[in-house]
């Protein structure tokens, strides 16, 4: 019999070597006369262990990790395609800790699949959510994700379900579904992994979307930093039109939906789904005043909705199995689960997808096992370049909206970037002002001006000039940013300055504990 | 043909084949881009034309996005990230060592025209920080020594008679 052999393409594993390995496996099990089925399929996301080869055995899929190129030769005189074993041997590969502990609901096949392929995805509980939603109402449709308690995953955790239902009852001749693929928040790529690893899951989440609001018309606005999501998606979108599962008459159901992939060009305000509906019009991202909000007049004036990759892949899922069962995870109003990304100085860096309510402190040392360098961990940014920094004492924090928002910290869209002790938090926040400067759109005064003017004060701290007086410009001018300026990315650029000025304060070259914003 | 003839041609045929997309103009400057590498400056007569748009509004999308350029990279673009999971890694020095070793800043090209350098603010490769992209290449956990293979092996490329 052929022996199945797993690669990711997923592109961090073949940042690492995947494509790589995947030849050499190839060229070696040709030279030595046998015969494998190579596939590559989408990353469990466990990174450290990337690239993660799998081979099926009778007991399951047994991994070795991470292979390169040079060790190949010796797997196969290991014998690793009867599962022998070797150096790298991780033993069965869905037994490993990082994974089993894991809720995966949204990230179910990813890891496990060979990402385009429509018959892979249907064998693995794909399309049960569309086959359900067309045999009810939109309205139906509609409280099935109302009910199931799914906040926007984009950053604003906004309810899904009330935002369809607005959309499904603005009368309109056409109407949108937006994917906001834009994911620009630093140490943030669930978006990436969805899209790569398993991109039928987005495009039945918009198709279930175009259905419940009647839009027939979806729109996937990705960035042009990720050409390896852009091809997945490209080559699924195409064999779902081929097979029926877009276009005219969706399986025979009479319904309508098209969908395409634009691609952003490298602003991170086009994330905020007004200057990402300017682009797509094909204008300068600059930011619309709300309201009207885009579910009554969005994208070309009509009735839109945008939702992040992960909400829209959350949606099949809760087609397939109710609402209630997505609600019955998580804790109080952050309901089923989060994909977590742990990167930056972490010794497992990865995808972790939890229910809403285990504490930072054990995602750091439970699944991330500490820091890379193995000295104290010193700070977490949590949510994305425009999140707070927190210091070791809110590590006990839950990972919940809620319980985020009470201590000025946000969740986000779940980017979890370790600092050890080695990190500069006046630096940080320095750089959190230039990042504002480079990326404003430019259409308010405090964000255009204020950043750059924060930039520049920031240096005088850090050049040690006129300290005491340069820290109070530095918080008036968070506090115009704050409170002037039309989106977060002025209004919320003071979180991950604040908070690296409050809990680290020495950093600064002040002394005294400061006072709290 | 001379080549500003060509490339006109070229940038007619991408814009006609695009202008009636509903918000045509951001793929219209991909697909330019794509082909020549760069959105020409003196393309954008045509483009305003076609679109029905004012040249001043052409330009004003063309330089509000920070993927857009309007002059010709290099054979080479590398784009390293510098933002937060990156630095936590020590993306500053490896920042450091490839604009010592290219003898560039970010935005320009090295006078042999090989390579671009460009800053990149995240490229979802933070659990294989420092991260860096090469045309559509993406290097994970770079180092000074495996930045210098990833351009080594790119020359290495270009002398290799393509098969
Ligand atoms: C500066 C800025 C950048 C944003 N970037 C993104 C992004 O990259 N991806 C995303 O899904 N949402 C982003 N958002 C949030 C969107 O505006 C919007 O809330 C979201 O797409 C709605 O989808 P959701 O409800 O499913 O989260 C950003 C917001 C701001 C202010
Ligand atoms: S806060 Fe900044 S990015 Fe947001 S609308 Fe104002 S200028 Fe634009
Ligand atoms: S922060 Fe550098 S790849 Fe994400």
């Amino acid at each position: 019999m052929t022996i199945t052999v797993y690669v990711p393409n997923d592109s961090s594993a073949v940042s690492l070597g995947a494509d790589r390995v995947a030849k050499a496996i190839a060229a070696e099990a040709e030279q030595r006369g046998i015969s494998i089925n190579l596939i590559r399929n989408g990353s469990f996301g466990l990174y450290w262990l990337e690239p993660l080869v799998e081979v099926a055995t009778e007991q399951g899929r047994v991994g070795y990790g991470p292979v390169q190129a040079s060790d190949v030769s010796s797997l196969f005189d290991a014998n690793f395609l009867q599962g022998g074993t070797h150096a790298l041997s991780l033993g069965i590969v869905e037994d490993l800790p990082y994974l089993k502990k894991q809720q995966r609901l949204t990230f179910a096949r990813i890891g496990k699949t060979s990402p385009t392929d429509l018959n892979d995805y249907l064998a693995n509980d794909g399309y049960r959510g569309l086959a359900n939603a067309l045999a009810i109402s939109q309205a139906d449709i509609v409280k099935a994700v109302t009910d199931s308690g799914l906040r926007g995953r984009g950053g604003a955790a906004f309810p899904t379900g009330i935002k369809w239902n607005t959309v499904l009852n603005t009368q309109a001749e056409q109407k949108y579904i937006i994917c906001n693929a834009d994911e620009g928040d630093s140490g943030t790529f669930s978006d990436r992994m969805v899209m790569e690893g398993d991109p039928f899951v987005l495009i039945e989440g918009m198709t279930i979307a175009g259905i419940a609001v009647g839009a027939s018309q979806g729109y996937i606005y990705l960035r042009v930093e990720y050409p390896h999501a852009h091809i997945a998606l490209n080559t699924a979108i195409a064999n779902a039109y081929q097979a029926g599962y877009l276009g005219e008459d969706i399986q025979g159901s009479g319904k309508t939906f098209h969908l395409e992939v634009r691609l952003g060009a490298g602003a991170y305000i086009c994330g905020e789904e007004t200057s990402l509906m300017e682009s797509l019009e094909g204008k300068r991202g600059l930011v619309r005043f709300k309201p009207p909000l885009p579910a009554i007049s969005g994208l070309f004036g009509k009735p839109t909705v945008v939702n992040n990759v992960i909400s829209l892949a959350s949606v099949p899922i809760i087609l397939d199995k109710g609402g209630d069962y997505y609600r019955d995870f998580g804790m109080g109003r952050s309901r089923g689960t989060l994909p977590l990304q742990l990167a930056g100085n972490i010794k497992q860096a990865g995808l972790v997808e939890l229910a809403f309510g285990l504490t930072l402190r054990e995602l750091l040392y439970d699944f991330g096992g500490g820091s890379a360098s193995g000295r104290p961990i010193k700070a977490v940014q949590v949510g994305g370049p425009l999140g707070a920094y927190l210091p070791e004492s809110q590590f006990d924090t839950p990972l919940d909206y809620e319980a985020f928002a009470a201590q000025w910290t946000v969740l986000g869209h779940g980017g979890v970037v370790v600092f050890d002790d080695t990190v500069d938090m006046a630096k940080m926040a320095k750089y959190s002002m230039e990042f504002c400067a480079i990326e404003s759109c430019g259409k308010c005064t405090p964000c255009r001006i204020g950043s750059t003017r924060g930039y520049e004060v920031m240096d005088e701290i850090i050049n040690g000039h006129n300290v005491e007086q340069n820290t109070k410009l530095l918080r008036d001018l968070c506090n115009t940013l704050l409170n002037g300026s039309l989106c977060a990315l002025g209004g919320m650029t003071p979180y991950p300055v604040l908070s690296a000025l409050n809990h680290f304060p020495k950093d600064f070259g002040i002394d005294e504990p400061a006072q709290v914003a | 043909m001379t080549a500003a003839v060509n490339t006109q041609a070229l940038v007619n045929d991408i814009t006609s084949a695009l202008k009636d997309k509903p918000g045509a103009l951001l793929p219209i400057l991909h697909g330019i881009q794509d082909a020549i590498g760069y959105v020409p400056p003196d393309c954008v007569p045509d483009i305003a034309k076609a679109l029905s748009l004012s040249r001043a509004e052409v330009h004003g999308v063309i330089s509000f996005y920070h993927y857009f350029r309007t002059t010709p990279p290099g054979q080479h673009t590398i784009y390293l990230c510098r933002a937060e999971s990156c630095q936590a890694l020590g993306s500053e020095d490896l920042e450091t060592y490839a604009k010592e070793k290219l003898g560039i800043d970010f935005h320009e090209t090295t006078a042999d025209g090989k390579f671009s350098l460009e800053p990149v603010y995240c490229l979802g490769n933070c659990a294989c920080s420092p991260a860096m992209q090469i045309g559509h290449d993406i290097y994970g956990r770079v180092s000074a020594d495996s930045f210098d293979a990833a351009l080594a092996e790119l020359q290495q490329a270009e002398l290799e008679p393509s098969a």
